[in-house]
């Protein structure tokens, strides 16, 4: 194997472009084979468990089950190209699905990432109190699984259990929080009350990180708290603003458990309301070629985004 | 001020409410107010809770246990070799490995749910405890994580040195490395942790024998019965209570570590 930079071969060959100026003693890297006991227990299982299903469900989507001798015949397995691809893009549920998950997208993960925002700029300013009171009040929904999450709100939704549907009711409004136009918020409610203090943390200790110096300079010039929060803070921590982004959008078009959990005392989520949820109907259905090719329609669409989202902010930005 | 206030309130109400509907009984639950409380039991719901069919709950709580702490313990272990092989060790392809890992962070884990289910049919793994625990011990941000933390923890002299005095690379990696990144190390087990505890779609797709659920999907089940069996609406309070308690308390007691850990997630 000849995958080890060996260290005689970097000692007779100039540095290539100023990397590892400083000059090192010569005591040798490890050999392959302990490279590989290193890497290997990681990579098996990944390999295993992540990059074989993925070609697993390409190869599956690819396929289609017909019959042989009308309906009833026997049925086999064969090569069938395109079809079941052409099949998820003619079917309406699955462009409902991505259509509410894409609504669902546009408005939640601003509002969510807008309010983690605001409430890092807030726990960093000096004038805040009680800093550690809400720095831990924030974080502590990311430690409820989403399914408990949804069922608790779900009480909170719900006509008949619900305090906050009662004090509304004392004032004159009458909330319908599971009706046909309210329960896709409910569910975004859901995810944003989780994911808004693990956002916001992130954000903020990319703040922490930022030296004083720079604010006193900025001071100097004239600049007021405001200033200095959207035109110095904000701009440096773009990268942790870029990666919840990311890690949000992923989260989004993995909608499941909200939906899923509401469903259970909700007649107007149907079991093709997100794109997930449909594959998995399609799946219990039987129809697992079909199921694989949703999956990988949804997986490729969340790379394209993901990808997309962090290429079109790091031209923009300069990052 | 009043705008963290505001927020606070936001998310402090459910679990609020959480705790004040645990205590009621069943009946209480649609004839009091939410946010008050009344006859007090929480003891007799949770003695239902963990007698109900047979005390399947409390298997639920060990099927969480095991498949979360054993699942980031082994996770974080083999996450951190392969983070400071590739942060420590050149070798030719290491960057082609990295940026596999790196598009692994970014594949969706319910996308993957599925065809897995079909590949663990053909091996009749289904309906196993290794159906959930094997794919949750890979964690592809785990490994980029170790791997800036071995880079900022780990000075590549200490390793040098650790090869002159003739040790080999796991005895440095286990008694020199291992320590130095071990506040870091904690994080990704937190993470993974977590994200063991919480997730629902991988035991909903792989598991039917109910004996093997962990807490989510467990209380899912029961409250999608609580329609037919309106008692059952104790039980799944109280249950969401016991599972969420031990984990914020680790959350806690940890913050330090877990602070750290999203710093250095943050930085790249």
């Amino acid at each position: 194997m000849t995958d080890i930079a060996t260290r005689p071969a970097d000692a007779v060959s100039p540095p290539p472009r100023g990397r590892r100026r400083r000059p090192r003693l010569d005591v040798g890297g490890p050999r392959a084979g302990t490279i590989a006991a290193f890497l290997t227990p990681f990579f098996l299982p990944f390999v295993l468990f992540y990059l074989v299903p993925i070609g697993y469900a390409l190869w599956q989507s690819f396929r289609v089950v017909r019959r042989s001798g009308g309906q009833y015949g026997t049925s086999y397995t064969t090569f069938g190209g395109f079809e079941q691809y052409v099949e998820v893009f003619q079917n309406q549920e699955f462009w409902s699905s991505i259509g509410r998950i894409g609504l669902f997208g546009v408005v939640q993960v601003p509002v969510m990432l807008f309010t983690a925002l605001v409430m890092a700029l807030l726990l960093d300013s000096p004038l805040l109190k009680l800093k550690g009171f809400f720095r831990i009040t924030a974080f502590m929904p990311y430690a409820v699984p989403g399914v408990i999450a949804a069922i608790m709100w779900s009480y909170l939704y719900s006509p008949q259990l619900s305090p906050v549907v009662d004090l509304l009711n004392a004032i004159g409004l009458h909330p319908d929080f599971l009706g046909p136009g309210a329960v896709l918020w409910s569910a975004a409610n859901v995810s944003t009350w989780l994911w808004t203090g693990y956002n916001m943390l992130i954000m903020f200790s990319a703040l922490q990180s930022i030296p004083q110096e720079l604010y006193e300079a900025a001071r100097i010039d004239g600049a007021g708290n405001w200033t200095i929060a959207w035109r110095i803070k904000v701009p440096i921590i773009a990268p942790s603003i870029v990666m919840t982004t990311v890690f949000s959008i992923i989260g989004t078009l993995q909608l499941y458990s909200e939906p899923a959990v509401l469903r259970q005392i909700s007649s107007n989520i149907s079991s093709t309301f997100t794109p997930n949820m449909l594959a998995y109907t399609v799946a219990v259905g039987n129809n697992y070629q079909q199921a694989a090719a949703i999956s990988v329609v949804i997986a490729v669409i969340t790379f394209v985004l993901s990808f997309g989202f962090m290429r079109l902010t790091s031209k923009r930005a300069g990052l | 001020m009043a705008l963290m206030l505001v927020l606070a309130i936001y998310f402090l109400l459910p679990l609020y409410f959480l705790i004040v509907a645990a205590t009621k009984p069943q009946g209480d639950l649609a004839s009091t107010n939410g946010l008050t409380f009344s006859n007090f039991q929480l003891f007799d719901n949770l003695h239902t809770l963990f007698t109900f069919n047979g005390g399947i709950f409390g298997r639920w709580i060990l099927n969480t246990v095991v498949y979360a702490v054993l699942g980031a313990a082994v996770g974080t272990l083999i996450s951190a070799l392969c983070g400071y092989a590739l942060a420590k060790f050149r070798f030719r392809g290491r960057e082609f490995l990295f940026s596999v890992i790196l598009g692994g962070v970014l594949v969706p884990s319910t996308a993957l749910a599925l065809p897995l289910f079909l590949l663990f049919s053909e091996v009749g793994v289904v309906n196993t405890y290794f159906a959930v625990f094997l794919p949750s011990i890979v964690s592809p941000f785990g490994v980029y994580l170790a791997r800036i933390f071995a880079n900022a923890a780990v000075p590549q002299e200490l390793i040098e040195s650790a090869r002159l005095d003739g040790a080999g690379e796991f005895r440095t990696f286990f008694s020199v490395s291992f320590r130095l990144m071990s506040p870091a190390l904690v994080t990704i087990f937190l993470f993974q942790f977590v994200g063991i505890w919480n997730n629902f779609f991988l035991p909903m797709v792989m598991l039917q024998k109910e004996s093997l659920f962990p807490i989510t999907l467990g209380l899912f089940s029961w409250n999608g019965q609580t329609a037919r069996t309106p008692l059952l609406q104790e039980s799944v309070i109280a249950g969401s209570l016991v599972s969420i308690v031990p984990v914020i308390i680790v959350f806690i007691v940890l913050q330090r570590f877990w602070r750290s850990g999203l710093a250095a997630g943050s930085l790249k």
